[in-house]
């Protein structure tokens, strides 16, 4: 690896806690961002010629810290002061290393950068947009590729997100544990929105925010180690993206998990995944993520389809219908109880969800696969065309356009297809 | 003399790299590899996954205390290490548990392994 990547490695790994720790300093925003942006040109200037420090983040949070100081004081000499609550500590900056920076600050440093981006007011697409600028540190440039937007669309996204949680006024004090474990909740429903927004594209430009997800999640991870849904949405995450290679062909059409070549599957991501939802479950403390993880390690255990422990998978939603109900919960477990029991008990099941579902893509792919199992075509085809109506992706209408060309096909009198 | 290499580094960085970095590294390794091999240098060598990953069983307490996460203490030194094969990680934990009935004090890290490399060129330890 050369110096230039490793040096871009570093940074970013550094980059949550250390803007986490600014923010704690100056408890602003823009202020926290330019002055780890600060740190990092005078690191790319000093680490080549003196070394990297032993410890990459306590070195950017001390520079970026002195050099925020540094600004507010020059811009001082000409203006009044600022309010002293607007730049808390002004009084040990001269103390080289004031502070002693230990480990559970940076736990609740990293927890609330994290926590800020996902304020409720925010809706889930600035939630994500804000996550990965200020976060992960993509540029807005980078973001606006991802989204497929308007650079210029994706900055005044940002912005606005931006004043939105500035107004909003999270609090600064070390949280207690009710609170804690609340901001842990939320901040794992963002992830995992980061994640969706990749895992929905495919091999689209968003691809990436999958890797992402999985980067933000491990190291929430490393500073909550005992929270067993964290490990479960770690893994969660990993074994749904461990099957990335197999799930479209060349063509980018999906393959659906049944026909996908399992050698594809990424082996490391399996055994992480498996290993983290494994020490998950030693807590006897299920939840929704756990429950999603342990029944895509089921699938990952399975070397080929049909070893799939369907009637585990099957129990396993039944849990999740209790813990989080939700039709789509239903409209999941449906596919289990089709391999289970049969496909008029999955229809018998999902039928009456369609009101609730009426714009969802997915409920009418599954009925459609159900009615054609149940070679009742013309249902299926009416079922199918609806779910084309609601593709969200082009891969997505590509995937059932396939099945309606086959219903055609398989339609035409046996004597013509002689 | 056999020896062991342990390998560290900072795994927030190295978890940071991308997918090209990381297959760029591991085919660099792999080249060197091959020479140890050639030169029947190489014993077996492991990629562990993340320390997120990692369990860490207690043992200078009775009955010895399981911990999440990796070993944290530096006040104890790496001495050793086994490379047990377990269908999960209580079995793992139940296996490190009886070596500590034989061995108390300090603790063991129970970390599963990414990649195996059986590396048969060493004749002694077949």
């Amino acid at each position: 690896m050369t110096d230039a990547a490793w040096m871009q490695a570093a940074l970013t790994a550094a980059r949550p806690q250390a803007v986490g720790a600014l923010l704690r300093y100056f408890r602003d925003l823009d202020t926290a961002e330019e002055a780890f942006q600060e740190a990092c040109l005078k690191a790319l200037k000093n680490w080549p010629t003196n070394g990297p420090p032993r410890d990459p983040a306590a070195w950017l949070i001390m520079v970026g810290r002195n050099a925020a100081i540094d600004h507010a004081r020059r811009q001082a000499r000409q203006q009044a002061l600022p309010d002293e609550d607007q730049i808390s500590d002004l009084d040990d900056v001269e103390a080289p290393l004031a502070e002693r920076l230990d480990g559970a600050d940076y736990r609740d440093d990293v927890l609330r950068l994290l926590f800020i981006c996902c304020h409720p007011d925010l809706p889930a697409t600035q939630q994500i947009a804000l996550a990965l600028r200020i976060v992960s540190g993509l540029s807005v440039r980078q973001i606006a590729r991802n989204f497929v937007v308007g650079e210029a669309a994706m900055e005044q996204r940002i912005t606005r997100a931006k004043a939105k949680v500035a107004a909003a006024d999270v609090p600064f004090e070390t949280p207690g544990a009710v609170e804690r474990s609340e901001r842990l909740a939320a901040v794992a429903t963002m992830i995992y929105l980061v994640f969706n927004e990749g895992y929905t594209a495919g091999e689209g430009p968003a691809a990436p925010l999958c890797d992402e997800a999985i980067r933000l999640a491990r190291l929430l991870l490393r500073l909550f180690q005992t929270e067993p849904e964290i490990m479960g949405l770690t893994a969660l995450m990993l074994l749904q993206h461990a099957r990335r290679t197999a799930r479209f062909d060349e063509a980018g059409e999906i393959v659906l998990l049944d026909d996908q070549d399992r050698s594809l599957w990424n082996r490391g991501m399996i055994s992480e995944g498996l290993a983290l939802i494994d020490k998950a479950m030693r807590h006897r403390k299920p939840g929704p993520y756990q429950i999603q993880a342990a029944i895509a390690a089921l699938h990952a255990r399975a070397a080929k389809p049909d070893e799939t422990d369907w009637a585990q998978i099957d129990a396993l939603y039944a849990n999740l219908e209790r813990l989080q109900p939700s039709p789509i919960v239903t409209l999941n477990r449906a596919v289990a109880v089709a391999k289970v029991a049969g496909a008029a008990e999955a229809l018998a099941m999902i039928e009456p969800l369609e009101p609730r579902l009426s714009g969802y893509f997915n409920f009418f792919g599954l009925k459609g696969w159900l009615l054609l199992q149940l070679e009742r075509a013309d249902e299926a085809r009416v079922a199918f065309t609806q779910a084309i109506a609601l593709a969200n992706t082009a891969q997505e209408a590509a995937h059932i356009r396939q099945q309606l060309d086959r219903l055609a096909a398989d339609a035409k009198p046996a004597a013509q297809v002689r | 003399m056999l020896y062991a290499v342990l390998c560290y580094n900072d795994e927030a960085t190295v978890m940071s790299w991308t997918q090209a970095e990381d297959d760029a590294v591991m085919e660099r390794l792999g080249k060197a590899h091959d020479k140890l091999h050639a030169k029947k240098q190489l014993g077996p060598a492991i990629r562990l996954l993340p320390t997120t990953s990692a369990a860490t069983l207690r043992k200078n307490v009775d009955p010895p205390l399981v911990i999440d996460g990796p070993f944290a203490e530096t006040k104890e030194q790496l001495l050793g290490f086994y490379i047990l094969d377990c269908a999960s990680l209580d079995e793992a934990l139940d296996a490190a548990r009886e070596l500590a009935k034989a061995n108390p004090g300090g603790a063991y890290e129970i970390r599963p392994i990414r990649r195996y490399i059986p590396g048969e060129a060493i004749e002694e330890l077949r």
